[in-house]
Protein backbone atom coordinates (compact mmCIF):
# COMPACT_ATOMS: atom_id res chain seq x y z
CA UNK A 1 0.00 0.00 0.00
CA UNK A 2 1.98 3.21 -1.03
CA UNK A 3 1.64 5.72 1.27
CA UNK A 4 -0.98 8.84 0.12
CA UNK A 5 0.78 12.52 -0.65
CA UNK A 6 -1.14 14.86 1.19
CA UNK A 7 -1.70 18.25 -0.81
CA UNK A 8 -0.40 20.24 2.38
CA UNK A 9 3.12 19.57 4.33
CA UNK A 10 4.92 21.87 6.71
CA UNK A 11 8.50 21.40 5.30
CA UNK A 12 9.05 20.12 1.46
CA UNK A 13 12.86 18.39 1.59
CA UNK A 14 14.13 18.43 -2.40
CA UNK A 15 16.86 16.16 -1.89
CA UNK A 16 17.17 12.82 -0.14
CA UNK A 17 21.01 12.31 0.71
CA UNK A 18 22.54 13.21 4.23
CA UNK A 19 21.74 17.04 4.26
CA UNK A 20 18.02 16.44 2.96
CA UNK A 21 17.69 13.17 5.32
CA UNK A 22 18.90 14.93 8.83
CA UNK A 23 16.97 18.12 8.10
CA UNK A 24 13.56 16.07 7.52
CA UNK A 25 14.65 14.32 11.09
CA UNK A 26 15.16 17.09 13.08
CA UNK A 27 12.86 18.94 11.54
CA UNK A 28 10.08 15.72 11.45
CA UNK A 29 11.15 15.28 15.47
CA UNK A 30 9.56 18.19 16.50
CA UNK A 31 6.17 18.32 14.98
CA UNK A 32 6.70 19.32 11.79
CA UNK A 33 4.66 17.54 8.92
CA UNK A 34 7.99 16.65 6.12
CA UNK A 35 7.86 15.31 2.94
CA UNK A 36 10.95 14.23 0.91
CA UNK A 37 11.26 14.46 -2.87
CA UNK A 38 14.21 12.39 -4.04
CA UNK A 39 14.92 12.82 -7.94
CA UNK A 40 15.86 9.07 -8.05
CA UNK A 41 14.26 5.54 -7.72
CA UNK A 42 16.04 4.98 -4.30
CA UNK A 43 18.13 7.04 -1.91
CA UNK A 44 21.87 6.59 -1.84
CA UNK A 45 22.41 6.21 -5.81
CA UNK A 46 24.45 7.02 -7.34
CA UNK A 47 27.31 7.25 -5.11
CA UNK A 48 29.50 10.33 -5.89
CA UNK A 49 31.64 9.88 -2.90
CA UNK A 50 35.25 9.02 -1.18
CA UNK A 51 33.06 7.54 1.77
CA UNK A 52 35.12 8.85 4.69
CA UNK A 53 33.85 10.18 7.61
CA UNK A 54 35.38 11.20 11.11
CA UNK A 55 33.44 8.75 13.85
CA UNK A 56 33.16 11.34 15.87
CA UNK A 57 32.03 13.42 13.22
CA UNK A 58 28.82 11.31 12.86
CA UNK A 59 28.12 9.93 16.14
CA UNK A 60 26.00 12.66 17.32
CA UNK A 61 23.47 11.49 14.84
CA UNK A 62 23.37 7.80 14.06
CA UNK A 63 24.46 4.85 16.29
CA UNK A 64 27.05 2.64 14.21
CA UNK A 65 25.79 -0.35 12.49
CA UNK A 66 27.83 -2.71 10.61
CA UNK A 67 25.27 -3.06 7.69
CA UNK A 68 26.87 0.59 6.50
CA UNK A 69 30.25 0.01 7.94
CA UNK A 70 32.86 -1.01 5.19
CA UNK A 71 36.08 -0.27 7.31
CA UNK A 72 37.04 0.81 10.15
CA UNK A 73 39.94 3.13 9.39
CA UNK A 74 42.69 3.70 12.32
CA UNK A 75 45.54 6.15 10.39
CA UNK A 76 46.31 7.84 7.61
CA UNK A 77 49.58 8.19 5.45
CA UNK A 78 50.75 11.08 3.44
CA UNK A 79 52.75 10.65 0.43
CA UNK A 80 55.08 13.50 -1.27
CA UNK A 81 55.38 14.12 -4.91
CA UNK A 82 58.98 12.15 -4.68
CA UNK A 83 57.99 8.75 -3.17
CA UNK A 84 58.06 9.66 0.54
CA UNK A 85 54.98 8.87 3.03
CA UNK A 86 54.47 8.90 6.75
CA UNK A 87 52.12 6.89 8.39
CA UNK A 88 50.10 8.55 11.49
CA UNK A 89 47.26 7.13 14.04
CA UNK A 90 46.20 8.16 16.80
CA UNK A 91 44.06 10.98 15.83
CA UNK A 92 40.89 9.26 15.95
CA UNK A 93 39.04 6.68 13.86
CA UNK A 94 37.65 6.91 10.91
CA UNK A 95 34.87 4.69 8.81
CA UNK A 96 34.59 4.23 4.83
CA UNK A 97 30.81 4.07 4.84
CA UNK A 98 28.56 2.19 2.19
CA UNK A 99 26.86 5.37 1.16
CA UNK A 100 24.22 3.58 -0.67
CA UNK A 101 23.08 1.52 2.64
CA UNK A 102 23.71 4.98 4.80
CA UNK A 103 22.02 6.89 3.03
CA UNK A 104 19.10 4.83 3.10
CA UNK A 105 19.25 4.48 7.51
CA UNK A 106 19.31 8.45 7.51
CA UNK A 107 16.43 8.58 5.78
CA UNK A 108 14.60 6.14 7.44
CA UNK A 109 15.08 7.31 10.50
CA UNK A 110 13.86 10.81 9.38
CA UNK A 111 10.32 8.22 8.22
CA UNK A 112 10.78 6.70 11.54
CA UNK A 113 10.03 10.68 13.31
CA UNK A 114 6.92 11.04 10.69
CA UNK A 115 9.05 12.43 7.72
CA UNK A 116 7.31 10.92 4.25
CA UNK A 117 9.77 10.32 1.47
CA UNK A 118 8.60 9.97 -2.42
CA UNK A 119 11.07 8.68 -5.00
CA UNK A 120 11.43 8.97 -8.77
CA UNK A 121 10.28 12.45 -7.73
CA UNK A 122 12.21 15.82 -9.58
CA UNK A 123 11.50 19.24 -8.35
CA UNK A 124 11.15 21.48 -11.32
CA UNK A 125 10.19 24.61 -9.79
CA UNK A 126 8.05 26.64 -6.86
CA UNK A 127 4.37 27.50 -7.02
CA UNK A 128 3.45 30.80 -6.26
CA UNK A 129 0.17 32.13 -4.24
CA UNK A 130 -1.71 35.38 -6.10
CA UNK A 131 0.62 38.15 -4.05
CA UNK A 132 3.98 36.18 -5.99
CA UNK A 133 4.48 34.52 -2.96
CA UNK A 134 6.04 31.04 -2.54
CA UNK A 135 3.11 28.75 -1.76
CA UNK A 136 4.74 25.18 -2.77
CA UNK A 137 6.71 23.10 -5.03
CA UNK A 138 6.23 21.33 -8.56
CA UNK A 139 7.30 18.43 -8.96
CA UNK A 140 7.20 15.38 -11.88
CA UNK A 141 6.55 11.76 -10.85
CA UNK A 142 5.98 8.83 -13.31
CA UNK A 143 5.47 11.24 -16.32
CA UNK A 144 3.49 13.97 -15.14
CA UNK A 145 3.32 16.82 -13.10
CA UNK A 146 1.95 17.51 -9.35
CA UNK A 147 2.73 20.47 -6.95
CA UNK A 148 2.28 20.11 -2.97
CA UNK A 149 1.41 23.31 -0.74
CA UNK A 150 3.80 23.83 1.83
CA UNK A 151 5.86 26.63 4.13
CA UNK A 152 9.20 25.79 3.83
CA UNK A 153 11.18 24.66 1.16
CA UNK A 154 14.48 22.64 1.82
CA UNK A 155 16.87 22.89 -1.02
CA UNK A 156 19.04 19.76 -0.42
CA UNK A 157 19.75 19.17 -3.95
CA UNK A 158 23.33 19.06 -4.03
CA UNK A 159 26.02 20.41 -6.12
CA UNK A 160 23.81 20.72 -9.02
CA UNK A 161 20.94 22.77 -7.25
CA UNK A 162 18.19 24.42 -8.76
CA UNK A 163 16.81 25.61 -5.67
CA UNK A 164 18.77 28.14 -4.60
CA UNK A 165 18.69 29.73 -8.64
CA UNK A 166 14.73 29.16 -8.08
CA UNK A 167 15.19 31.39 -4.75
CA UNK A 168 17.00 34.32 -6.33
CA UNK A 169 20.47 32.94 -4.02
CA UNK A 170 23.82 33.10 -6.07
CA UNK A 171 24.90 29.65 -5.81
CA UNK A 172 27.64 30.02 -8.55
CA UNK A 173 31.23 28.48 -7.65
CA UNK A 174 34.28 29.88 -8.82
CA UNK A 175 36.77 27.69 -10.82
CA UNK A 176 38.89 28.38 -7.85
CA UNK A 177 36.74 27.31 -5.32
CA UNK A 178 35.57 23.96 -7.38
CA UNK A 179 37.47 20.70 -6.97
CA UNK A 180 36.95 18.54 -10.14
CA UNK A 181 36.85 14.61 -9.62
CA UNK A 182 37.05 11.06 -10.83
CA UNK A 183 36.85 7.42 -8.87
CA UNK A 184 37.17 4.44 -9.60
CA UNK A 185 35.79 1.75 -6.74
CA UNK A 186 38.93 -0.71 -7.25
CA UNK A 187 39.66 -4.60 -6.45
CA UNK A 188 41.88 -7.08 -7.03
CA UNK A 189 44.45 -5.09 -5.14
CA UNK A 190 46.20 -5.66 -1.99
CA UNK A 191 46.14 -3.10 0.84
CA UNK A 192 45.92 -2.19 4.62
CA UNK A 193 42.07 -2.01 5.45
CA UNK A 194 42.92 0.30 8.20
CA UNK A 195 44.75 3.37 6.55
CA UNK A 196 43.70 5.54 4.47
CA UNK A 197 46.01 7.52 2.03
CA UNK A 198 46.48 10.81 0.49
CA UNK A 199 48.98 11.76 -2.64
CA UNK A 200 50.16 14.91 -3.09
CA UNK A 201 52.13 17.02 -5.89
CA UNK A 202 51.40 19.16 -9.31
CA UNK A 203 52.30 15.87 -11.05
CA UNK A 204 49.82 13.86 -9.26
CA UNK A 205 46.73 15.48 -8.82
CA UNK A 206 47.22 19.82 -9.13
CA UNK A 207 45.53 22.05 -6.58
CA UNK A 208 44.17 19.02 -5.05
CA UNK A 209 44.90 15.53 -3.93
CA UNK A 210 44.24 11.85 -4.86
CA UNK A 211 43.25 9.47 -2.03
CA UNK A 212 42.62 6.27 -1.16
CA UNK A 213 39.99 5.06 1.24
CA UNK A 214 40.20 0.75 1.74
CA UNK A 215 36.23 -0.81 1.37
CA UNK A 216 38.11 -4.14 2.35
CA UNK A 217 41.82 -5.46 2.03
CA UNK A 218 41.31 -6.18 -1.82
CA UNK A 219 38.89 -2.70 -3.02
CA UNK A 220 39.04 0.75 -2.34
CA UNK A 221 37.59 3.75 -3.73
CA UNK A 222 40.85 5.80 -5.49
CA UNK A 223 40.08 8.92 -6.82
CA UNK A 224 41.23 12.21 -7.56
CA UNK A 225 40.25 16.29 -6.74
CA UNK A 226 42.00 18.75 -9.14
CA UNK A 227 41.30 22.29 -9.01
CA UNK A 228 38.87 24.01 -11.54
CA UNK A 229 41.72 25.92 -12.74
CA UNK A 230 44.37 23.41 -13.16
CA UNK A 231 42.55 21.37 -15.93
CA UNK A 232 43.65 21.50 -19.67
CA UNK A 233 41.97 19.74 -22.49
CA UNK A 234 42.79 15.93 -21.95
CA UNK A 235 44.39 17.05 -19.21
CA UNK A 236 41.81 16.23 -16.38
CA UNK A 237 40.67 14.62 -13.26
CA UNK A 238 40.82 11.25 -15.46
CA UNK A 239 44.13 11.30 -17.26
CA UNK A 240 45.82 11.94 -13.52
CA UNK A 241 44.00 9.20 -12.31
CA UNK A 242 44.79 6.66 -14.96
CA UNK A 243 48.23 7.79 -14.41
CA UNK A 244 48.47 7.16 -11.23
CA UNK A 245 46.63 3.69 -11.35
CA UNK A 246 49.24 2.61 -13.88
CA UNK A 247 51.91 3.30 -12.06
CA UNK A 248 50.90 1.67 -8.79
CA UNK A 249 48.17 -0.51 -9.47
CA UNK A 250 48.89 -1.96 -12.80
CA UNK A 251 46.31 -4.84 -11.89
CA UNK A 252 43.25 -3.46 -10.38
CA UNK A 253 39.85 -4.15 -11.54
CA UNK A 254 37.81 -0.93 -11.84
CA UNK A 255 34.26 -1.91 -11.08
CA UNK A 256 32.87 1.38 -10.84
CA UNK A 257 33.43 5.16 -12.08
CA UNK A 258 32.04 8.21 -10.77
CA UNK A 259 32.62 12.14 -11.57
CA UNK A 260 31.63 15.01 -9.60
CA UNK A 261 32.46 18.26 -8.27
CA UNK A 262 33.14 19.26 -4.73
CA UNK A 263 32.61 22.93 -3.57
CA UNK A 264 35.55 24.08 -1.47
CA UNK A 265 34.03 27.42 -0.43
CA UNK A 266 30.88 27.78 1.04
CA UNK A 267 28.30 29.57 0.30
CA UNK A 268 27.30 33.21 1.93
CA UNK A 269 23.64 33.00 1.73
CA UNK A 270 21.26 29.59 2.73
CA UNK A 271 18.14 31.56 3.14
CA UNK A 272 15.76 33.18 0.77
CA UNK A 273 11.95 33.58 1.93
CA UNK A 274 10.32 30.34 2.60
CA UNK A 275 13.56 28.63 1.46
CA UNK A 276 16.91 27.20 3.55
CA UNK A 277 19.79 25.42 1.41
CA UNK A 278 21.66 23.02 3.21
CA UNK A 279 25.02 20.22 1.93
CA UNK A 280 26.25 20.16 -1.11
CA UNK A 281 23.80 23.04 -2.42
CA UNK A 282 24.26 25.42 -0.04
CA UNK A 283 28.38 24.26 -0.71
CA UNK A 284 28.41 23.15 3.20
CA UNK A 285 31.79 21.27 2.48
CA UNK A 286 35.24 21.38 4.48
CA UNK A 287 37.57 23.38 2.14
CA UNK A 288 40.19 21.09 2.44
CA UNK A 289 39.06 16.96 2.76
CA UNK A 290 36.35 18.06 0.89
CA UNK A 291 34.31 15.95 3.06
CA UNK A 292 30.90 16.72 3.11
CA UNK A 293 29.08 14.18 4.90
CA UNK A 294 29.88 15.58 8.64
CA UNK A 295 28.72 19.26 7.59
CA UNK A 296 25.62 18.18 5.83
CA UNK A 297 24.55 16.61 8.99
CA UNK A 298 25.04 19.70 11.72
CA UNK A 299 23.88 22.23 9.21
CA UNK A 300 20.58 19.31 8.65
CA UNK A 301 20.45 19.69 12.22
CA UNK A 302 20.58 23.54 12.50
CA UNK A 303 17.94 24.02 9.30
CA UNK A 304 15.90 21.04 10.72
CA UNK A 305 15.60 23.02 14.15
CA UNK A 306 15.03 26.50 12.63
CA UNK A 307 11.96 25.12 10.83
CA UNK A 308 10.13 24.20 13.74
CA UNK A 309 10.63 27.58 15.28
CA UNK A 310 9.59 29.04 12.10
CA UNK A 311 6.40 26.97 11.54
CA UNK A 312 5.89 28.18 15.54
CA UNK A 313 6.44 31.61 15.01
CA UNK A 314 4.22 31.00 11.85
CA UNK A 315 7.28 33.96 10.21
CA UNK A 316 8.93 32.02 7.33
CA UNK A 317 10.79 35.54 5.98
CA UNK A 318 14.05 35.28 5.06
CA UNK A 319 14.90 37.79 8.10
CA UNK A 320 13.36 35.53 10.29
CA UNK A 321 15.00 32.13 9.20
CA UNK A 322 18.55 33.47 8.78
CA UNK A 323 18.71 32.34 12.65
CA UNK A 324 20.05 29.26 10.69
CA UNK A 325 22.76 31.17 8.86
CA UNK A 326 23.93 32.71 12.36
CA UNK A 327 24.03 29.14 14.34
CA UNK A 328 25.66 27.66 11.61
CA UNK A 329 28.14 30.51 11.77
CA UNK A 330 28.58 29.96 15.56
CA UNK A 331 29.53 26.42 15.04
CA UNK A 332 31.18 25.98 12.08
CA UNK A 333 32.00 29.47 10.43
CA UNK A 334 35.59 30.35 11.64
CA UNK A 335 36.13 26.78 11.34
CA UNK A 336 35.16 26.84 7.51
CA UNK A 337 36.89 30.40 7.26
CA UNK A 338 39.92 29.12 8.26
CA UNK A 339 40.25 26.18 6.23
CA UNK A 340 39.30 28.37 3.56
CA UNK A 341 42.82 30.12 3.83
CA UNK A 342 44.52 27.17 4.32
CA UNK A 343 43.14 25.75 1.06
CA UNK A 344 43.75 28.93 -0.99
CA UNK A 345 47.59 28.18 -0.04
CA UNK A 346 47.56 24.57 -0.31
CA UNK A 347 46.49 24.59 -3.68
CA UNK A 348 49.57 26.37 -4.82
CA UNK A 349 51.78 24.54 -2.90
CA UNK A 350 55.09 23.59 -4.92
CA UNK A 351 56.15 19.76 -5.22
CA UNK A 352 59.32 20.84 -3.38
CA UNK A 353 57.29 22.03 -0.20
CA UNK A 354 55.70 18.81 -0.43
CA UNK A 355 58.81 16.64 -0.37
CA UNK A 356 60.75 18.97 2.81
CA UNK A 357 57.66 18.76 4.75
CA UNK A 358 56.93 14.70 4.51
CA UNK A 359 61.03 14.37 4.76
CA UNK A 360 60.84 16.26 7.84
CA UNK A 361 58.04 14.42 9.49
CA UNK A 362 59.70 11.31 8.75
CA UNK A 363 62.17 11.76 10.82
CA UNK A 364 60.10 11.65 13.74
CA UNK A 365 60.05 8.61 16.01
CA UNK A 366 57.20 6.73 15.06
CA UNK A 367 55.63 6.21 18.90
CA UNK A 368 56.03 10.22 19.38
CA UNK A 369 54.43 10.49 15.72
CA UNK A 370 51.18 12.50 16.71
CA UNK A 371 49.80 15.65 15.10
CA UNK A 372 51.74 18.06 18.03
CA UNK A 373 55.03 16.23 16.58
CA UNK A 374 53.80 17.01 13.47
CA UNK A 375 53.16 20.60 14.03
CA UNK A 376 56.68 21.10 15.55
CA UNK A 377 58.12 20.17 12.19
CA UNK A 378 55.64 21.38 9.68
CA UNK A 379 56.00 24.88 11.59
CA UNK A 380 59.84 24.93 10.40
CA UNK A 381 58.73 24.02 7.05
CA UNK A 382 55.58 25.91 6.44
CA UNK A 383 53.88 27.89 9.37
CA UNK A 384 50.68 26.68 10.49
CA UNK A 385 49.75 25.44 7.08
CA UNK A 386 50.37 21.60 7.42
CA UNK A 387 49.91 20.71 11.06
CA UNK A 388 46.30 21.84 10.10
CA UNK A 389 45.74 20.84 6.52
CA UNK A 390 46.62 17.18 8.59
CA UNK A 391 44.61 17.69 11.80
CA UNK A 392 41.48 18.17 9.01
CA UNK A 393 42.28 15.00 7.24
CA UNK A 394 42.38 13.04 10.30
CA UNK A 395 39.97 13.98 12.87
CA UNK A 396 36.85 16.18 13.47
CA UNK A 397 38.14 18.81 15.83
CA UNK A 398 34.66 20.76 15.14
CA UNK A 399 33.36 20.99 19.09
CA UNK A 400 29.67 20.34 19.06
CA UNK A 401 28.22 23.46 20.69
CA UNK A 402 24.49 23.86 19.68
CA UNK B 1 33.72 31.69 -31.84
CA UNK B 2 29.96 31.23 -32.67
CA UNK B 3 29.86 27.37 -31.66
CA UNK B 4 27.40 25.80 -29.69
CA UNK B 5 28.01 23.63 -26.44
CA UNK B 6 26.86 20.34 -26.85
CA UNK B 7 26.82 17.38 -24.48
CA UNK B 8 28.27 14.22 -25.23
CA UNK B 9 25.76 11.89 -23.87
CA UNK B 10 28.29 8.61 -23.99
CA UNK B 11 30.87 9.92 -21.92
CA UNK B 12 28.57 12.50 -19.48
CA UNK B 13 27.73 10.97 -16.01
CA UNK B 14 25.22 13.44 -15.27
CA UNK B 15 26.72 14.65 -12.08
CA UNK B 16 25.64 18.39 -12.18
CA UNK B 17 29.70 19.55 -11.61
CA UNK B 18 29.06 22.21 -15.05
CA UNK B 19 25.77 23.11 -13.38
CA UNK B 20 27.42 24.79 -10.52
CA UNK B 21 29.84 26.58 -12.43
CA UNK B 22 27.72 28.75 -14.60
CA UNK B 23 27.05 32.15 -14.04
CA UNK B 24 23.82 32.80 -16.50
CA UNK B 25 21.89 29.24 -15.39
CA UNK B 26 22.73 28.24 -18.41
CA UNK B 27 22.69 24.12 -17.56
CA UNK B 28 20.18 22.53 -16.04
CA UNK B 29 19.65 18.63 -14.90
CA UNK B 30 16.26 17.70 -16.37
CA UNK B 31 15.19 14.00 -16.90
CA UNK B 32 18.67 12.71 -16.03
CA UNK B 33 20.24 14.49 -18.60
CA UNK B 34 22.15 18.23 -18.72
CA UNK B 35 20.06 20.46 -20.72
CA UNK B 36 22.65 23.50 -22.29
CA UNK B 37 20.44 26.55 -23.40
CA UNK B 38 22.62 28.25 -25.89
CA UNK B 39 20.75 31.19 -25.69
CA UNK B 40 21.45 32.18 -22.65
CA UNK B 41 25.13 30.75 -22.93
CA UNK B 42 27.43 33.29 -22.69
CA UNK B 43 30.57 30.95 -23.82
CA UNK B 44 32.85 31.21 -20.96
CA UNK B 45 33.31 27.64 -20.82
CA UNK B 46 33.59 26.93 -17.33
CA UNK B 47 31.51 23.72 -17.23
CA UNK B 48 33.72 22.48 -20.23
CA UNK B 49 36.76 23.30 -18.02
CA UNK B 50 35.34 21.22 -15.03
CA UNK B 51 33.73 18.70 -16.27
CA UNK B 52 35.39 15.40 -15.22
CA UNK B 53 34.41 13.40 -18.43
CA UNK B 54 35.50 16.28 -20.65
CA UNK B 55 32.00 15.58 -21.79
CA UNK B 56 30.84 18.96 -23.07
CA UNK B 57 31.88 19.93 -26.82
CA UNK B 58 31.85 23.20 -28.83
CA UNK B 59 30.25 22.52 -32.23
CA UNK B 60 30.04 25.07 -34.87
CA UNK B 61 26.20 26.22 -35.53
Amino acid sequence: MIKQIAPYYDVVVIGGGPAGAVTARYAAENGASVLILERDREVGIPVRCAEGVSVTGISPFIEPDEQWICTMIKGASLHSPDGNFVEMYNNGDGYVLERRIFDRALVDLACSKGATILTKADAIGFTKNNDGEISGVQYRYLGKNYSVNCKIIIGADGIESQVGKWAGINTTIKLEDLETCVQYTVNNIKINPELCRFYFGREVSPGGYLWLFPKSEYSANIGIGICGIETKPNIGPLYYLNKFMEKNFPNASVSYTVGGGVPTKHGTDFVADHVMLVGDAARQVNPITGGGIVQAMIAGRICGETCTKALQANDFSKKFMSEYEKRWDKVLGANQRFMYSVKSSFIKMSDKKFNSIVGAVKSINQDELNLHALFKVALKEEPMLVAKMATSFLASKIKFDW
Amino acid sequence: MEGVLKVNKSLCDVCGTCVSVCYVSAIVVKEFEINIDNEKCIKCLNCVKVCPFEAIEEEEK
